[in-house]
């Protein structure tokens, strides 16, 4: 996989990197538009995660699906997402993903199979696996993979999603990102047992990887997506990461105190980006540097520029079918 | 001319989609063995990767069955108590119906939930006699409460094909009506239509699933002193507005029953769309269950909570001499 060595320029390794690298970036960029209130409602980043959806994401097939959280942006990005209709979507204008309508919190890309990131915790995990189902019922050899946080793991509908995927042995992968803390509480305590139990429990292969190594995540995602693809079931991946940055952007205002500096630091010292930085030739590096940072300037600048939506479209698309709701008043 | 029960009709409404569409599947618990009855013989004739007996997960899945539609099948859910909605409601109003516009058109949640006995069902008490179409209502998921055998085929399916989240509530109270039907001419009922069940020019009953029938049994007492129109809006969401300014035109006298709590009821929302919008020449008037109310076991407090057919006499009198 490494090829820091024989360096070409395009290649896993690399790929892996710019996948990280183009999720880091946005980030960043998000971060500057939020303080600038040109994004509102803020975000909840995912710095310092980027390994799990570079890794997960390059497992997997194109019309393969996925379902998101609310820190999703990773998620959509390494499924292949425009950066450039993703920073849209969070300055809420027309030509965003969701056409505005979902935000941060919502965005979806059925073209690539991001089914939705979710706001409410857990809430997607059931989705990924009816929609698992569905490709298996039709016949294809499709999987679905859902990502959710340690918070999750305590959701009574995420529970009863492990039984009905082992019991009907649904293809789909389920991808628990343990950064540590539920908000602000220490997985430690919110999760009696283990993350790991609850799989065991219901007859799940499980896993802990190290989320923080995008190769690593990779090839433990390539594993489950093939016991899911030919029939096996679900997989659950423990990705044990840090994230770097504040569970929302709220919190550099409000600045709750529920862990250290020295602890932040020694998170940050794994870093996905350097990991994976370091498989590949600097040249390599400088150049995907490069490039991304010219196509996150110009999906700032796509964002800025896009137009906001028409008032009077405000429930467009309340109804697949078309129909329009009573107005509020008269 | 064969004599079709409620409940047939539930069942023959899954079927005929079944057939028509390979789409079509059926979630629920014990819907194999159809303990309700309304999934009869379904799994015999479409098989176990059509009719799917789920554990008891409600939550999990009613949106197992959200992502299933995402990919492209229209499942129909059958829950067995209408207060299992309570456990399912951020499935149904926070996820399945937020999708279409969350996602800006991207995607369609075509799933049909269907509670074949609703409401009051002889004393089974506080956790199962709940009524809560109002609820969804509110929150802008299609619900529809048919009255009739022909219109619980036609709006059952009618729901199944429609590509949003469609709530069916089959009151118990209506599970035991028959009606002599051709079932050749049994067909989709669409939503968003009422139906005049008796013409009337002195006042507009409004009633909702099996209040129909006791509107029917008022109207005719009433006969000889009053005349009644009795308006079933057979949807609740969409509502037949326009259906019921015409009635309202003709009578200019309004009562609304409708067995679901008062306070934010859909009566209170028929009432005020009538004052703001409609042709009255009375006070509107609703029977309704009581404010907060949770239907007690014995058997005569749980009726002392359902609207009466007495109840409903005296508020059409009442509007009539108002007016």
């Amino acid at each position: 996989m490494t090829d820091a060595t024989t360096g070409p320029a395009t290649g896993p390794a690399a790929a892996l990197y710019r996948s990280v690298a183009l999720i880091r970036g946005f980030e960043q960029r998000a971060i500057e538009l939020v303080r600038a209130k040109v994004v509102l409602g803020g975000i909840h980043p995912y710095t310092g995660q980027e390994a799990i959806a570079a890794g997960t994401c390059a497992a997997l097939r194109p019309d393969d699906v996925i379902t998101s959280t609310h820190r999703g942006h990773g998620h959509v990005l390494a499924k292949g997402a425009d950066p450039a209709r993703m920073m849209a979507e969070l300055a809420g204008r027309t030509t965003g993903l969701n056409r505005g309508r979902g935000g941060s919190m919502h965005a979806a890309d059925f073209g690539v199979g991001v089914l939705g990131a979710n706001a409410i915790v857990g809430a997607a995990v059931p989705i990924a696996a009816g929609a698992a189902w569905a490709f298996r019922r039709a016949g294809s050899d499709r999987v679905a993979l859902s990502y959710f946080g340690d918070g999750a793991v305590s959701q009574g509908v995420v529970l009863e999603t492990f039984n009905l995927a082992a019991l009907w042995r649904v293809p789909v992968v389920l991808v628990c990102e343990n950064n540590g803390f539920a908000t602000s509480m220490r997985t430690a305590d919110t999760v009696a047992g283990s993350i790991l139990g609850r799989a065991a429990a219901f007859g799940i292969p499980a896993r802990t990887v190290d989320g923080t190594d995008p190769e690593a995540v990779l090839d433990a995602t390539a594993e489950a997506v093939a016991h899911a693809r030919t029939g096996r079931g679900p997989t659950l991946l423990e990705c044990t990461t840090y994230r770097f940055d504040a569970h929302h952007t709220w919190e550099h205002t409000a600045r709750p105190r529920y862990r250290t500096d020295a602890e932040v630091a020694a998170g940050r010292a794994r870093d996905p980006l350097e990991i994976q930085g370091a498989r590949i030739p600097a040249t390599t590096r400088d150049a995907i540097d490069a490039e991304l940072a010219e196509l996150l300037d110009r999906a700032v600048r796509f964002a800025c520029e896009s137009p906001h939506p028409d008032p009077a479209t405000a429930l467009d698309h309340l109804y697949a079918t078309g129909m329009r709701a009573r107005a509020g008043a008269l | 001319m064969p004599n079709l029960s409620y409940l047939k009709a539930l069942n023959r409404a899954i079927g005929d989609e079944m057939d028509r569409d390979p789409d079509v599947c059926v979630f629920g618990e014990d819907v194999g063995v159809a303990v309700t009855h309304a999934t009869a013989g379904l799994l015999k004739r479409f098989g176990p990767e059509r009719v799917l007996d789920t554990p008891i997960s409600e939550q999990a899945f009613t949106s197992f069955a959200t992502g299933a539609a995402m990919a492209g099948l229209r499942p129909l859910i059958e829950f067995q108590i209408p207060a299992l909605l309570f456990l399912v409601f951020e499935q149904i109003a926070n996820q399945a119906h937020k999708f279409s516009l969350m996602t800006g058109g991207q995607t369609r949640v075509p799933v049909t939930y269907l509670l074949p006995g609703s409401g009051s069902r002889e004393s089974w008490a506080g956790q199962h006699s709940d009524h809560p179409y109002s609820l969804f209502a509110h929150v802008g998921v299609k619900t529809v409460v048919p009255a009739t055998p022909s219109d619980a085929y036609g709006l059952l399916a009618t729901a199944i094909r429609d590509d949003d989240p469609v709530v069916v509530f089959a009151p118990s109270g209506a599970l035991g009506v028959r009606e002599d039907v051709d079932f050749a001419g049994l067909a989709p009922v669409p939503l968003g239509v009422g139906r005049i069940h008796r013409g009337g020019t002195d006042v507009t009953v409004v009633a909702v699933g099996h209040l129909v029938h006791d509107a029917l049994a008022v109207a005719e007492e009433l006969a000889g002193s009053v005349s009644v129109e009795v308006f079933d809006p057979r949807s609740l969401f969409p509502f037949d507005w326009s259906g019921l300014a015409a009635s309202l035109e003709r009578t200019g006298r309004l009562v609304v029953v409708d067995d679901s709590n008062r306070s934010c009821g859909i009566g209170a929302e028929i009432v005020a769309t009538a004052a703001e919008e409609m042709r009255l020449i009375a006070p509107p008037r609703r029977v309704t269950r009581p404010d907060g109310a949770v239907l007690p076991f014995a058997r005569g407090l749980d009726l002392a909570c359902q609207p009466t057919r007495a109840q409903l006499r005296a508020a059409v009198e009442k509007a009539v001499k108002a007016g």
